[in-house]
């Protein structure tokens, strides 16, 4: 898309954020391991923080990889 | 802040809700120098892929209200809330890419109104174009107050200040960059909302034990009720939750509401248009259907699971605020307090935001274009410069928002206000689905025709809603059976109107002159040449993916029949 523009390609924005949002998730369901919040949520013992904090890192430093400005001209 | 919110935001949640709003805002200052000529801002270039033509067609209807309304009805309705996502959209989505999108894609037109002018001329692009762009934007209006109540309840937001920072932000970036930026963040509004809500429906299967344990406590839960069939409670009115007939679900809602919707509907069919080519805007509207299908799993599921997990009850938004109970509205916020922690929390809130905003973009580029090519340059001025109409484009954008944000607060002062713009804005569907179906598909369809069905359709769709009012047991004649609510009322009120539409479109263009065939070229079936796909490989045709799609469409149905 736009290519022949030189723009930017929207899933490099998307990765980034996704990015960006991984670690603030993963970094807070590490932080509840070792200071569990007073009031947890249902089956906090899921950690389920800290599994879709992983999966957004994923998918965004593989969205920002491939879609790096530059990456693929 | 309320203390009586139902959620309270972390740092982490502030962190993640305002990294969303800073790259909304970034997105639209970046892409304001590739938005320079009327096709860049109105149609984004016409330059984008399948892919990004089809996830934005889905967003731009994916609204907040959209999620939380029909998480709602999944918990009131049970699983016949599907069939809004199912036979109310994938076989409409189908038809337009398969069927119709080469004669709006081929004539080069702007908008729908458009479409309609090069087909039946001025008159009916006239009716069309004022009732789209004067509805739209109030419809804008009252979702943007219902959007900010339904804030207030969760976090507790001021509504003035949730009103005016999302269309603030949803101003800026539609006015820098037009139907571009709309796109672009529609996009990335599509992943989060998916990213966001997809936490519910998982945790909430491994709570209940998958999908048996969940119907099985639905089961427990509603005794004396079917809320798990999709289509086996539908042989009588008084035998299912919703009070609806078959008749009404294929008839009403799969044919004439939703393809009067997906069809016709500029706010959606805008964003095909914006396609690099014939057979991306044919792909798109398939793409597009493809994820539709896939929507139940984050908004019809949650619903599901809060019927089978929640330990109380649910009650209507009029007997929650006497009786300080949760409203059914509430259901994807207390399923996001249910299961997530900070920072997942704020993927929830911005998933809702992110939906709240893509529906507001939808409707002011909607609105800006109709206004701009099918108002003032066709009404007042015609002969403008292209920056002038792009100078317009974004102007309108900004007078667009702010009768939003007027008709937000009209609706503040007075409720009742929101029903009748909920209706009128009803009227218009499904007699313009009948006239653009036939001025696409009929030749013999006259400029007369067009003109005179699309007004009689509207006006008896009105005449009918107000028969109701004023004599509420005409419903027996208008929805066939007292037992009717209001969703089935629509329905049948749509279908009639439909085909008052179609039957005076006939007899109208059968008593007047038709137009020669050589001013119907790209414009009617028959009469144009399609590009043929011949040489593509099969996986690459749009026929191919399209019957795929339906293929799976009705495997799911019968599963859950």
């Amino acid at each position: 898309m736009h290519e022949q523009k030189g723009m930017i390609s929207i899933w490099f924005f998307i990765g980034v954020l996704l990015l960006f949002y991984g670690v603030v998730i993963l970094g807070q369901g590490l932080y509840e391991l070792s200071s569990p919040p007073a009031k947890p949520v249902v089956l906090a013992s899921l950690h389920i923080g800290i599994w879709w904090g992983i999966l957004l890192l994923v998918l965004g430093g593989g969205y920002t990889r491939h879609f790096f400005p530059g990456r693929n001209r | 802040m309320n203390s009586n919110q139902l959620l309270s935001l972390a740092p982490a949640d502030i962190l993640v809700i305002g990294a969303y709003f800073v790259t909304v805002l970034g997105i639209g200052f970046y892409l304001k120098r590739f938005t320079t000529t009327g096709d860049d801002f109105f149609l984004a270039g016409r330059d984008m892929t399948a892919w990004i033509a089809g996830l934005s067609f889905v967003s731009a209807n994916l609204g907040a209200l959209e999620l939380m309304g029909w998480a709602g009805a999944a918990y009131q309705y049970g699983i016949l809330a599907t069939h809004w996502y199912w036979i109310g959209a994938i076989p409409a989505m189908l038809f337009l890419g398969i069927v119709m999108m080469p004669f709006y894609y081929i004539s080069k037109t702007h908008s729908v109104p458009g479409y309609l002018k090069l087909r039946f001329g001025e008159a009916a692009r006239a009716t069309s174009a004022i009732s789209f762009g004067l509805m739209t934007i109030l419809m804008s209006g009252v979702n943007m107050y219902a959007m900010a109540l339904i804030m207030q309840v969760i976090l507790g937001w001021d509504l003035s200040f949730s009103i005016w920072v999302s269309s603030l932000t949803v101003g800026v970036y539609v006015v820098l960059g037009g139907l571009l930026s709309a796109i672009f963040n529609e996009v990335l509004q599509f992943v989060l909302i998916w990213l966001g809500a997809l936490v519910i429906t998982i945790v909430g299967l491994i709570e209940t034990g998958g999908w048996s344990g969940m119907m099985a406590r639905v089961h427990q839960n509603t005794p004396g009720a079917d809320y798990t069939h999709l289509w086996s409670t539908l042989g009588h009115f008084s035998d299912n939750p919703m009070g609806i007939h078959w008749t009404g679900i294929v008839l009403g809602l799969g044919f004439v509401i939703s393809f009067g919707y997906w069809t016709t509907d500029f706010l959606v069919v805008q964003r095909v248009l914006s396609a690099k080519d014939l057979r991306s805007a044919r792909m798109a509207p398939v793409i597009g259907a493809a994820f539709k299908m896939a929507v139940p799993l984050i908004v019809i599921v949650p619903g599901l699971l809060a019927l089978a997990v929640l330990p109380f009850k649910l009650v209507g938004a009029d007997e929650a605020a006497v009786n300080h109970m949760h409203s059914y509205n509430e259901v994807l916020p207390l399923m996001l307090a249910r299961y997530c922690g900070p920072g997942l929390l704020g993927l929830g809130i911005t998933a809702l935001v992110a939906g709240f905003m893509s529906g507001m973009a939808g409707n002011v580029t909607a609105f800006s274009t109709v206004w701009t090519y099918d108002i003032y340059r066709a009404l007042i001025r015609k002969n403008a410069s292209d920056e002038h109409y792009v100078s317009m484009g974004r102007w309108s954008t900004i007078v667009g928002l702010l009768i939003s944000i007027g008709t937000a607060y009209l609706v503040m002062r007075s409720a009742g206000i929101m029903d009748y713009v909920q209706a009128l804005f009803s009227f218009f569907i499904a007699p313009l689905f009948g006239t653009v179906v036939l001025g696409m598909l009929w030749k013999r369809a006259t400029p007369a025709g067009g003109f005179w069905g699309l007004l009689l359709g509207t006006i008896a769709s009105i005449g009918m809603w107000a028969w109701v009012k004023l004599d509420p047991s005409a419903l027996r004649y208008v929805a066939m059976s007292q037992d009717a609510k209001a969703m089935a009322e629509d329905m049948y009120r749509a279908l009639w109107s439909w085909i008052v539409c179609v039957l005076v479109t006939v007899i109208v263009s059968y008593a007047t002159k038709p137009l020669p065939e050589s001013q119907l070229v790209g414009l009617v079936y028959g009469c144009t040449p399609i590009p043929s796909d011949g040489d593509l490989a099969l996986y690459r045709k749009p026929q191919f993916w399209a019957v795929l799609v339906a293929m799976g469409l009705v495997i799911l149905n019968i599963v859950v029949w």
